[in-house]
């Protein structure tokens, strides 16, 4: 037997030659280990990230092995570093061009709310433009951290339901956003 | 000195880099000189940077030149000052290539106009914006944010 | 089949024939915008094509100003430490040290040689930790991904070692205004004494022989994006950059600070400054950083790691806690109520990138009047345009990672 640690099956009804279960679990444990993240690096932040995806703490354990820089086939939007308010309309543009099921991390404090930025140039978080679901603070924050932020995007992904685009909340968190 | 004489003034030396002022008129012909002067050799521009001193009247804008000279292992720091109403300087860019992008920051940065540059927009600042945020007048902080309650923070 | 000849020879090969484009209509525009992978850091560089090659590209930054200037003047000085972080990230001791000096230089303050050894180490670990993101990421620009994977372990060595040394990883903001924080522990000392000696050699020995001759590294490198000494020196170019042109200009030797004389380093210099120019440069000078960390580790003098004036070096606790001179200078240093001279003064180090100059006015108050910061990636950024006209596009991307630009030093 190998000591690769596999993940445990969600619970379900068995038989001999089926296995019965509801779609949502099995799409959720498929959605949630193999989260394609886009890493939109833009400051300190990156540096960490590139640290992240180094050998040593290596992302592609939790499934996070191909960084895709294009927003059509990213599950996950990392947002790390400073954004700049001219920065802000890329920021929207991508995460509109995003397909659903999309999940939006804050990396960073100045993602988070500007961090030590409090100037005229620079957006005081992400979250005044698209909805953001995990905010990982720190400055910067360490690559376990950001592996942190990560899992908890994971239990988010395996636990929420199918069809989250046709939830009402979800659409008036959207259209709060003018999105 | 002996070139160009009374248009130099306030010679100083402070912590060792030799510093004088000079006008507007007169700063692309002293630098010229001072880049193809073959005993001076000033051929590097380490820096432009702007400068706001609202209280001294006539003198408000300054635009500070740094230079270098490699062979002669020798440093130069030149100032020149101007005056609120008309904040105009020739530029250096023709003369030194480095100077374009310099230029346009103290111009996004102060609004110093610089004659004769060859696309004097904003370079670090987003375009529409309508002050020049680094004078003294305006504050650090965006006053559009609606969050952050300044009476806390001090400010 | 005579027709398809025809098509073809319209657009492509009017500029490799050096025939003028006459009708701009015929250029595509394509904007390798602000996110690209290629881009590290967010720069926007509308191009105009002709079919695969370059003819013009128009540039924009700023968008990652976060205001430095602007900022520095609300600061006392120890505070803008932690904002000269996040200038070049990537060797962020440099920024702080070189600040460290700069305000040192305005107040008089004399260092001792203990402190000067150790912010020299520190120096030249960071010069390692920067060369290194750079000519790893040029690997993997032109396709060579496992070399980033193993230079990436060294740079976690140098981390570890920094977080020995202050606690943070990234964002150092290392020392004090006259000296260090504390003192090098046994700790930091083995752990630098390991990576320059065991592994670190190897690492690098290793990244040399899998890139330096290799047949698809030096195509894709050698007479990519060349510029001349003199063009070089007209835009600025200082640093790794400039020598790969061959102009001998280094901060450290022209005007050594900290104890720089001490050393006996070479600066390495290349010929015709292009990407392979550049990629060999900085190899040869995290050689050269390696050689000047030993004869520093070899040479550490005994002695106090900071200069003893009370008005801006925060006394030891133990003195706070018990003398009352030592608690009130505490309080006026934390306070920011130091006696800073009315004057102005300039200092440069040689950061990873070339000369980072600092130009501070004060005016005698806590925070200055004004501080600008001479980035070396804001101005040999100019040149990007100049140097890409007539290449493909593979070729301007591997021009960018080799220029070294790192965002949050050109936007500051």
């Amino acid at each position: 037997m190998s000591e690769i640690k596999t993940v445990d099956s969600p619970e379900g009804f068995e038989g001999s030659g089926f296995f019965a279960t509801s779609l949502d679990k099995v799409i959720g444990l498929a959605r949630s280990h193999s989260l394609w993240p886009l890493p939109f690096a833009t400051s300190c932040c990156g540096i960490e990230f590139m640290a992240t995806m180094g050998s040593h703490y290596d992302i592609s354990r939790f499934g996070s092995e191909r960084p895709s820089f294009s927003p059509r086939q990213a599950d996950l939007l990392m947002v790390m570093g400073t954004i700049a308010k001219k920065m802000g309309p890329i920021v929207k543009q991508v995460y509109l061009q995003m397909a659903e099921p999309r999940w939006v991390i804050a990396v960073g404090a100045c993602a988070s709310s500007g961090g030590v930025f409090d100037t005229y140039s620079v957006l005081q978080g992400i979250d005044r433009i698209i909805p953001v679901d995990v905010y990982v603070p720190g400055c910067p924050p360490r690559p376990e951290q950001i592996l942190d932020g990560l899992i908890q995007i994971q239990h988010m992904a395996k636990n929420e339901p199918l069809r989250r685009r046709e939830d009402p909340e979800y659409k008036a968190l959207l259209k709060s956003y003018n999105i | 000195m002996s070139h160009f004489g009374p248009k130099i003034t306030e010679l100083e030396e402070p912590f060792g880099l030799l510093t004088f002022s000079a006008s507007a008129e007169d700063i692309i012909p002293i630098l010229e000189y001072l880049n193809q002067n073959d005993r001076l050799r000033f051929k590097f521009l380490t820096d432009i940077a702007g400068i706001h001193f609202p209280d001294s009247k006539g003198k408000e804008f300054g635009v500070i030149y740094h230079l270098h000279g490699f062979e002669n292992a020798v440093r130069l720091r030149i100032k020149v000052y101007l005056p609120k109403e008309k904040p105009e300087i020739p530029t250096a860019s023709k003369l030194y290539a480095s100077a374009n992008w310099m230029e346009r920051e103290t111009f996004d940065f102060y609004g110093i106009k610089f004659i004769g540059h060859p696309n004097l927009t904003r370079i670090l600042n987003m375009d529409d914006m309508d002050y020049h945020p680094m004078r003294k007048e305006y504050p650090l902080e965006d006053g559009t944010r609606e969050d952050k309650i300044d009476a806390l923070f001090g400010r | 089949m005579a027709k398809e000849l025809e098509i073809i020879k319209t657009t492509s090969d009017a500029l490799a024939l050096n025939r003028p484009i006459e009708d701009d209509r015929e250029l595509t525009t394509l904007n390798l915008g602000p996110t690209h992978p290629a881009t590290h850091g967010v720069f926007q560089n509308v191009l105009k094509m002709d079919g695969d090659k370059i003819v013009s590209g128009v540039q924009t930054v700023g968008y990652i100003h976060r205001a430095f200037e602007k900022i520095a003047e609300r600061r006392p000085f120890y505070q803008i430490t932690t904002l000269t972080d996040r200038l070049n990230y990537c060797s962020s001791p440099i920024n702080n040290f070189g600040w460290h000096m700069t305000v040192e230089k305005l107040l008089n303050v004399e260092v001792p040689k203990r402190a000067q050894y150790i912010r020299v180490i520190l120096m030249e670990l960071a010069r390692i930790s920067d060369h290194l993101i750079c000519n790893s990421i040029l690997g993997v620009d032109t396709g060579a991904y496992s070399g980033f994977l193993y230079l990436f372990q060294e740079r976690e060595k140098i981390y570890e070692i920094y977080e020995e040394i202050c606690g943070a990883r990234l964002t150092t903001n290392m020392g004090r205004v006259g000296g260090m924080e504390r003192d090098l522990s046994p700790t930091a000392l083995a752990k630098i004494d390991d990576l320059i000696r065991n592994s670190f050699p190897k690492a690098l020995a290793e990244f040399e022989k899998l890139m330096n001759r290799n047949r698809i590294f030096m195509d894709r490198t050698i007479n990519v994006g060349g510029i001349t000494a003199e063009r070089a020196m007209n835009y600025g170019f200082t640093g790794p950059n400039l020598r790969a042109t061959g102009v001998d200009y280094d901060v450290r030797a022209m005007e050594p600070y900290s104890s720089y004389e001490d050393f006996d380093f070479e600066i390495p210099v290349g010929h015709n400054g292009d990407t392979y120019d550049r990629y060999m440069v900085r190899n040869a000078e995290m050689w050269e950083s390696l050689k000047i960390i030993r004869q520093a580790m070899d040479n550490l003098p005994e002695g106090p790691y900071f200069a003893n004036e009370n008005h801006y070096y925060l006394p030891p606790k133990k003195e706070v806690y018990r003398s009352m001179e030592a608690l009130i200078y505490h309080f006026k240093i934390i306070m920011g109520e130091i006696e800073a001279p009315i004057g102005e003064v300039y200092h440069a180090v040689e950061g990873g990138n070339g000369e980072l100059g600092f130009y501070l006015v004060s005016d005698g108050g806590r925070t200055p009047y004004r501080l600008h910061f001479r980035r070396p990636c804001f101005i040999y950024y100019q040149a990007y345009s100049e140097m890409i006209e007539g290449l493909t596009i593979s070729d301007a991307v591997a021009i960018m990672s080799s220029l070294n630009v790192i965002a949050g030093e050109l936007d500051a």
